[in-house]
């Protein structure tokens, strides 16, 4: 062990074979690429707090007071747009997943490397596209773009938002295409499906909706942007179309996206899991299918966005009983972490403090899922703050804190340091304080009846609101600490060593930061997937190489 | 602010105490589970913490395990399903008999006209106790009439009419929202539901003076439009006589059959060639662009006042009108 630390010094590795910044916009490496992603999408999170800062802000008091109407409809909008698309749904996969998955697999890099840097190109021309229109003055329709709104009635720039949409789309295939290659050609010798880690399972089962489900969302945008100027009649029925169908077409798309955004997070939550349990995954297979279950039954579930739109009550009933569907498999991912835990050997360190703020905070989203699959209890709750309460519980309680979790796990991997665990706990702590102060009260204020996307409310609302304010501000101060402690680890950090976490898993068996072609030679998996049981023999295996 | 810190919204609906009901059998449910995995986690984790318990015990998955935590959410969400699915089938069907009040949404306000004519902005009076069946549409974009203590919502589009209802049971003043995003003053686009007692409910009527009835507005639309040129009350019409013709089947041209609703109302003026009568000419031509949303609402109300056996008096009207047409 000592050795190896000593050797890493020197040791040329993917961050310090070459410094020009050539080597970094024209690399090939899916590590590198992971870390531009994961510099752009950090910037991305900002703006889109940022965003989220002002709305709360606006929202401290029941008057329309701090910003006008218009400025206010265009700060939800462009908060959902930032997030959704240039935040949550790169962000493991894109970050982690790119970094991880060929580790993971033991491969040299993911089956097309110039595929995944063609994919963060695109992906920043998309985030140009939709951050000049912002500065330019911004879109106000929502990130939903119901029609005829965004196609008609909206003065604001659609077009160049809903552009830079459609372009980081292509970003997101090409990464699913890489990973599904990756996956299915290049695992190690030895590496055999059911020895697989989740997280390649979930980041897997992403892809295929990512492959899916994207193009479609990309022939919707076209047909608003062709009906916004050419006013061919596609969703506004003054020129002969269906708003409706936007409304389908959308969802269809963007259901599943909530799968993308999610499934990639259970993965790394299943890793994490058992490496501070010490443990294999309770009921591994089933975990593995569940994501696939998730990935196809998503596909069934859109229009339960639609209940009080105007469908018929019998395709409300089918879509209602196939959205029960869709949580089951969740519910038996969070039944099995819970599993996992028992008769472990339980560490605190603070990958998995967001592990457990993730399992319950997700089951709270989760659960409150359920409420608004159930038709009577939708009509009342659906477009109110329960509806964003309960996504923001399932995509910030669920995926932001699983991928908080997944870059403290995997933070002395990508960068061969260590950060102070104290201030890491510390930031785990506020998060999951400042999330459910922030969030919990809108549950309330959602069957108390308050609408989504109100710039001023009736006074009654306000204790709730500025409780909800409150919240917002601790869950900044836990979401700008890791930003500092991770770049002041750059500097100062200890040296992690190959395995700080004493981990198994491929990608533990090559030092920090791996090498540029990740492994000496290629390894032979000749183990089941979280083997702590026998870890101690797997390590020999990796140091004797 | 303090002083008024409500946590649960009043009921003022026949279907609220439902929709209540099913909420608080979720909340109960997503309470227990909650609970058992925050503890189970709190539990094991400090139980099998490292320093208590060094060696990992290693454990396989279990199927029997595997199949009761799938199996038991299975069965209580299809409790759920079937729970919420007849609360929706109420809540999507109008009771016969009911009232029925006319909506048009626009950017940024409500327009609400009773059946006697009377109009209001922005509030809504309905007597209690009776079924009050909303027909709405809208002039622009997507809103959609959302009145929490009701427990009621519907989106209300251009372009066709939806509708909903409620039965009021609670007298007081509640808060209608518009509850899709439509623009700029979409938190403008608020108002309020009055529920009265029926005598002050007439009195309120009363009150707005003698406007005249939402059928006899259509009435007056349908000679002005020409309408009753071709659809005349005998069999001798260009265009098939509209006496009786609301809510029973039509038989079309292309030998399909389509129940006479709202809908199929509307259709058939701004888009008449979509399902022409069976024995009819595609003659008729569109009055798209010609009719305001409350016209079209007019016409409905006059046409539905044409199929109640109670005003079958009125019928020999349409015919004088169409005598008195020039074009």
């Amino acid at each position: 062990m000592a050795t190896a630390v000593q050797a890493s010094v020197e040791r040329e590795s993917y961050l310090n074979h070459d410094y020009s910044l050539k080597s970094w916009l024209l690399t090939r490496d899916h590590k590198r690429i992971a870390i531009l992603y994961l510099i752009s999408i950090t910037a991305m999170f900002f703006v889109g707090g940022f965003f989220a800062m002002l709305i709360r802000l606006e929202l401290l008091t029941p008057a329309g007071d701090l910003v006008s109407s218009d400025t206010y409809n265009k700060l939800f909008t462009m908060h959902g747009i930032t997030m959704i698309f240039f935040f949550l749904i790169p962000s493991v996969p894109a970050v982690l997943g790119n970094f991880c998955i060929p580790l993971m697999v033991g491969a040299k890099d993911l089956a097309f490397p110039k595929l995944n840097l063609a994919s963060w190109y695109i992906f920043m021309i998309g985030a140009t596209f939709a951050l000049v229109s912002m500065l330019w003055g911004g879109v106000d329709t929502g990130w939903t773009f119901y029609t005829p709104f965004s196609t008609t009635y909206s003065n604001t720039h659609v077009i160049g938002t809903a552009l830079g949409i459609f372009i980081a789309g292509f970003a997101s295939i090409f990464t699913g295409l890489n990973f599904i290659v990756t996956i299915h050609r290049m695992r190690a010798p030895g590496l055999t499906w059911t020895r697989l880690p989740l997280f390649c399972w979930s980041n897997y089962a992403a892809s295929i909706i990512m492959v899916l489900g994207t193009p479609v969302v990309a022939i919707t945008i076209l047909l608003v942007a062709l009906e916004r100027l050419l006013h061919i009649g596609v969703f506004n029925p003054a020129l002969g179309g269906d708003p409706l169908l936007f409304q389908h077409l959308f969802w269809f798309y963007s259901h599943p996206a909530v799968y993308i955004m999610i499934l990639p997070g259970m993965g790394v939550i299943s890793e994490i899991v058992a490496c501070f349990a010490r443990k294999r995954v309770f009921g591994y297979e089933f975990v593995a299918l569940a994501s696939i279950s998730i990935a196809v039954l998503g596909f069934l579930v859109w229009a339960h966005h639609m209940f009080v739109a105007g469908i018929s009550v019998y395709a409300a009933l089918v879509f209602s009983l196939l959205s029960y569907f869709v949580a089951i498999p969740s519910a038996v991912k969070v039944f099995n972490w819970t599993a996992t835990l028992y008769k472990g050997s339980i560490r605190y360190d603070t990958p998995m403090l967001y592990a457990f703020g993730f399992i319950g905070l997700f089951t709270i989203g989760g659960l409150t899922g359920v409420f608004l699959s159930s038709l009577g209890v939708d009509v009342h709750v659906t477009d109110t703050y329960f509806v964003v309460a309960h996504f923001h519980y399932v995509m910030v309680g669920g995926m932001v804190l699983a991928y908080m979790a997944g870059l403290h796990f995997w933070w002395p991997k990508i960068t061969g340091k260590l950060y102070p665990e104290a201030w890491a706990k510390l930031s785990a702590l506020l998060v999951f304080v400042g999330f459910n102060l922030t969030f919990f009260p809108q549950f309330i204020l959602g069957y108390m009846g308050m609408p989504r996307r109100y710039h001023a409310y009736p006074p009654e609302f306000q204790v709730l609101n500025v409780m909800s304010t409150a919240g917002a501000s601790v869950l900044a101060v836990g979401y700008v600490l890791p930003m500092i402690y991770f770049l002041w680890s750059l500097r100062y950090g200890e040296d992690a060593g190959p395995n700080p976490w004493n981990a198994v898993g491929l990608e533990w068996m090559t030092p920090s930061p791996p090498p540029t072609h990740n492994f000496e030679e290629t390894p032979v998996v000749t183990w089941e997937a979280y083997d702590y049981e026998h870890q101690p023999e797997q390590q020999e295996v990796a140091v004797g190489h | 602010m303090w002083k008024n810190l409500p946590l649960f919204p009043e009921q003022a609906s026949s279907i609220a105490s439902q929709v209540d009901g099913l909420y608080f059998f979720l909340v109960s449910v997503s309470v227990f589970f909650t609970v058992l995995i925050f503890v189970l986690v709190f539990v094991f984790a400090v139980k099998y913490r490292t320093a208590a318990h060094p060696k990992a015990e290693h454990i396989e998955g279990s199927l029997p395990l595997e199949l009761t935590w799938t199996l038991i959410p299975l069965g209580i969400t299809m409790i759920f399903f079937a729970w919420g699915a007849l609360i929706y089938f109420q809540e999507g069907r109008p009771p016969r008999g009911a009232m029925e009040i006319y909506a048009v949404g626009k950017q940024w306000m409500w327009k609400f006209e009773h059946e006697t004519g009377q109009r209001e902005i922005n509030s809504l009076h309905v007597p209690l106790g009776r079924d009050v069946k909303m027909i709405m549409s809208s002039q622009d974009v997507i809103h959609s009439f959302y009145v929490p203590a009701f427990r009621i919502k519907a989106d209300v589009l251009p372009g066709r009419f939806t509708t909903t209802w409620f039965r009021p049971t609670k007298v007081g003043t509640y808060h209608l929202f518009c509850a899709e995003y439509c623009g700029t003053e979409h938190s403008g686009m608020i108002g309020e539901v009055v529920v009265m007692e029926p005598p002050a409910y007439q009195a309120w009527l009363a009150a707005g003076g003698a406007a005249p009835t939402m059928a006899a507005n259509g009435k007056e639309l349908f000679s002005q439009l020409g309408c009753a040129t071709c659809h005349r009350t005998d069999t001798q019409g260009r265009g098939p006589n509209l006496v009786g013709m609301f809510g029973r089947p039509v038989q079309l041209a292309d030998g399909r059959s389509v129940i006479a609703d709202e809908n199929y109302i509307r259709e058939s003026i701004l888009n008449p060639q979509a399902k022409v009568t069976a024995g009819f000419q595609p003659i008729m031509p569109t009055f798209q662009g010609q009719v305001t949303e409350e016209s079209l609402g007019a016409l409905v109300s006059y046409l539905k006042s044409l199929s109640q056996p109670q005003q079958k008096a009125e019928v020999g009207a349409p015919q004088q009108a169409s005598a008195g047409e020039s074009n």
